[in-house]
């Protein structure tokens, strides 16, 4: 059906749902390469006073990918949680948004309502929504996961150790881990972008993360992001394996662009389970995504990439996954121009995960040919940290020297916890106050306590 | 002290910026600065444009015939934020390689690109293609005109390779730059080339500069992946790089050699 708002004397005609939220939402260069933008400034707002007059319900009978055409679709619409949605069914998207600031949305009834929200209700609302807003009610979402420690508790934050290495380098590898962990880093993964997908490679730095973590008793988990095919199959030949990884995205051909499907991701999360190696938990799925990969591949069913995004937390939703995070300016500046549209997609990426009950960490990063830089990286840190995101990546010097991008860094993760004062995973800060790498209130001391870890590190690495 | 010499051979393992002190949780000054420079100096790679004769003139001296064209995309900007004008080519270097079509086409399309990083094919492209011409020889591999693009991406490829009736095409291509290594080369390979090929059907070799993988390595896991391509007729996801079972048996991948004929999946 079509939707109409006039502005004086102009009215703004939308012919679908699809093309309402594409035209509704904050500009950005993905959009407006993908032919989906709002032509002015006016026909943006007048799509957002449109959209907010729709009723949550509707996006229940108007799909924006089809149900016949899409897995994704069948998924969000096959699992759709009539109970839990009831509290909000006769709201309209801008009613949805005053509700969720209102004092009403309490943390247990936003998590009520989680499984309630259709990928597309979270990004209709959020488009209507400030910075502010994102943060505001994001930070009252809890979700908490578990596999050798408890991600998402209230106060915390975790880090994802990111110790790459340009050719894989298991000493090198395991350098960047000391120097990682002696900053108290590594409470959500030690996980490692391999350059490589041969599996002898694979599986040696899977046999060296799980020696570490074992010998020095670190109750965390590690990860080599490779595709789940090869996780699967080094299950299948006896390898370690914590964690399994997949990139996902919010269609069934976009997730096809990356070799996976929900058949492939219930196998690897079928498989990771069979090995019972978490100690407090099963999530044992890590997944990554970001905006405008679905348009990258040409799989975009011309919806806009803040709502495809939304819809790849379904797919995570789904696996009940450890960590999910947005790679947020990793795919550069064609899908998400300077740091400005980099800041509201992390906010946006965050609020909806939040909001569909998903673990939602952020990569808060650029690419040099981005417009955008390390103040940029500051103000996105900072205000996610307000917002609650569950975890951030810690990069050596913040300069990944394998994926060649530029994220957060050991340093800047101690910045926001010193001021806002965010404690790390509970187990992992007990076993830094053991290993005396911190002190009161879990802030580092001397650096050379941290030289304990490297006796056997440097064993381990050889 | 002993801690300073710890620290300062675990910098020796890896490029990774690590040991770098701190003051309260921030950088300390030279290093904030440090930071800055190269930063400032990867910016400045990404607008640095193709020069294709420091290419063709290699490709002159390893014998190899070579056609020079470009993207649809014109300007740098246009480039940065057009991707689908990157994988396209313009109309006169679509007619000039159609021009040069074998009548029963070619085993291979070797394809030399910018990308996001000129440097990257000027400081690598060359190393490269030597590197593979002795395993392109004992396989009997016949090779197209190798096309040097100027503002190329990667899927301008499946283009070019269609053009030249290629069974597969390999691109080499500059990767975005980062602080430590403005001058990375990626490989890309993909069978049956033609517009509308994904990600996931092809078979990718990265960070090939001199921190990371060598020419000669490089080549010997492209070569590996080529000969596992043709035979089982795919690249992509289900094809998996497990040359490394052959350098583990002592073989040395600084020599040319192939693995053995019979592989085990």
């Amino acid at each position: 059906m079509s939707y109409r708002h006039a502005i004086g004397t102009r009215a703004y005609v939308f012919d679908s749902l699809r093309v309402l939220m594409a035209k509704a939402t904050p500009i950005r260069s993905g959009d407006q390469l993908a032919g989906l933008a709002a032509e002015s400034a006016e026909e943006g707002v007048a799509a957002r006073m449109a959209l907010a007059d729709v009723p949550l319900s509707t996006f229940l009978n108007e799909l924006v990918v089809p149900y016949e055409e899409d897995e994704v679709t069948r998924l969000i619409m096959d699992t759709h949680d009539v109970a839990a949605f009831k509290p909000i069914a006769s709201l309209t998207v801008g009613a949805f948004r005053d509700w969720l600031l209102s004092e009403e949305a309490t943390s247990e009834r936003l998590a009520a309502i989680a499984p309630g929200v259709t990928p597309e209700m979270a990004a209709a609302v959020c488009k209507l929504m400030r910075n502010q807003d994102l943060i505001a009610v994001a930070r009252r979402c809890r979700i908490v996961t578990r596999f050798r420690n408890t991600i998402g508790l209230p106060g915390t934050m975790a880090v994802r150790l990111q110790p790459n290495h340009p050719s894989d380098d298991l000493r090198g590898i395991a350098a960047s881990i000391a120097d990682g962990l002696a900053y108290g880093c590594g409470d959500a993964v030690i996980g490692i972008n391999p350059v490589s997908d041969n599996m002898q490679v694979l599986s040696d730095i899977l046999k060296m993360l799980d020696e570490l973590i074992t010998r020095l008793a670190i109750p965390t988990q590690g990860c080599v992001l490779t595709h789940v095919t090869s996780s699967i199959e080094l299950i299948n030949r006896g390898v370690p394996v914590d964690l399994v990884f997949q990139s996902v995205a919010g269609t069934e051909a976009a997730n096809k662009s990356f070799g996976a499907d929900l058949a492939i991701l219930r196998e690897g999360l079928d498989a990771g389970r069979s090995l019972k190696r978490g100690t407090i938990g099963d999530n044992v799925m890590y997944f990554e995504t970001g905006q405008g990969s679905a348009l990258s591949a040409g799989a975009h069913h011309d919806v806009d990439q803040q709502t495809l995004e939304a819809r790849a937390y379904a797919v995570c939703r789904a696996f009940e996954p450890l960590l999910v995070n947005t790679v947020v300016g990793f795919i550069g500046p064609e899908y998400l121009y300077d740091g400005k549209q980099i800041v509201r997609a992390g906010l946006e990426d965050h609020f909806c995960g939040k909001l569909m009950g998903v673990p939602l960490g952020c990569d808060i990063c650029y690419t040099n040919h981005a417009e955008a830089d390390q103040d940029d990286m500051d103000t996105l840190l900072t205000l996610l940290g307000a917002a609650g995101v569950s975890y951030i990546m810690g990069i050596p010097g913040a300069d990944d020297v394998m994926l060649n991008y530029q994220s957060t860094s050991f340093h800047d993760q101690l910045y926001i916890r010193d001021v806002l004062g965010l404690k790390r995973a509970p187990e992992f800060e007990a076993w830094l106050a053991a290993q005396g790498i911190t002190g009161a209130g879990g802030r580092l001391v001397a650096p050379a306590q941290a030289l304990r870890l490297l006796g056997p590190l440097a064993e381990i690495a050889q | 002290m002993i801690s300073d010499e710890i620290w300062r051979r675990l910098t020796e393992l890896t490029p990774a910026r690590i040991a770098l002190g701190r003051t309260g949780s921030g950088l300390p000054t030279h290093q904030a600065m440090k930071f800055a420079l190269a930063h400032a100096q990867a910016r400045d790679a990404v607008h640095t444009p193709l020069a294709p004769d420091e290419i063709t003139a290699g490709l002159d001296t390893l014998g190899l015939p070579h056609l020079t064209v470009s993207s649809r995309a014109v300007l740098r900007h246009s480039y940065l934020l057009r991707p689908d004008l990157g994988r396209r080519l313009e109309a006169a270097g679509r007619e000039a390689i159609a021009a040069q079509r074998a009548t029963s086409g070619v085993d291979i399309a070797l394809v030399i690109a910018d990308g996001l990083s000129a440097r990257a094919a000027h400081a690598h492209a060359i190393a490269v293609t030597g590197a593979l011409l002795p395993y392109i020889q004992q396989n009997a591999w016949s090779l197209g005109p190798v096309v040097v693009v100027s503002q190329g991406r990667v899927a301008i490829g499946d283009e070019i390779g269609a053009l030249l009736g290629a069974r597969l095409v390999l691109v080499m291509i500059g990767e975005r730059p980062g602080l430590s290594s403005p001058d990375s080369l990626g490989i890309y390979l993909t069978f049956a080339p033609k517009p509308g090929r994904t990600d996931g059907e092809r078979n990718c070799l990265s960070n090939i500069h001199g921190a990371g993988m060598s020419a000669n390595e490089a080549a010997f896991k492209a070569a590996w992946l080529m000969r596992e391509a043709f035979s089982r007729r795919l690249t992509g996801v289900t094809l998996k790089d497990e040359s490394g079972v052959y350098l583990s048996d002592g073989r040395d991948p600084e020599a040319p050699g192939l693995p053995p004929a019979s592989i085990d999946h």
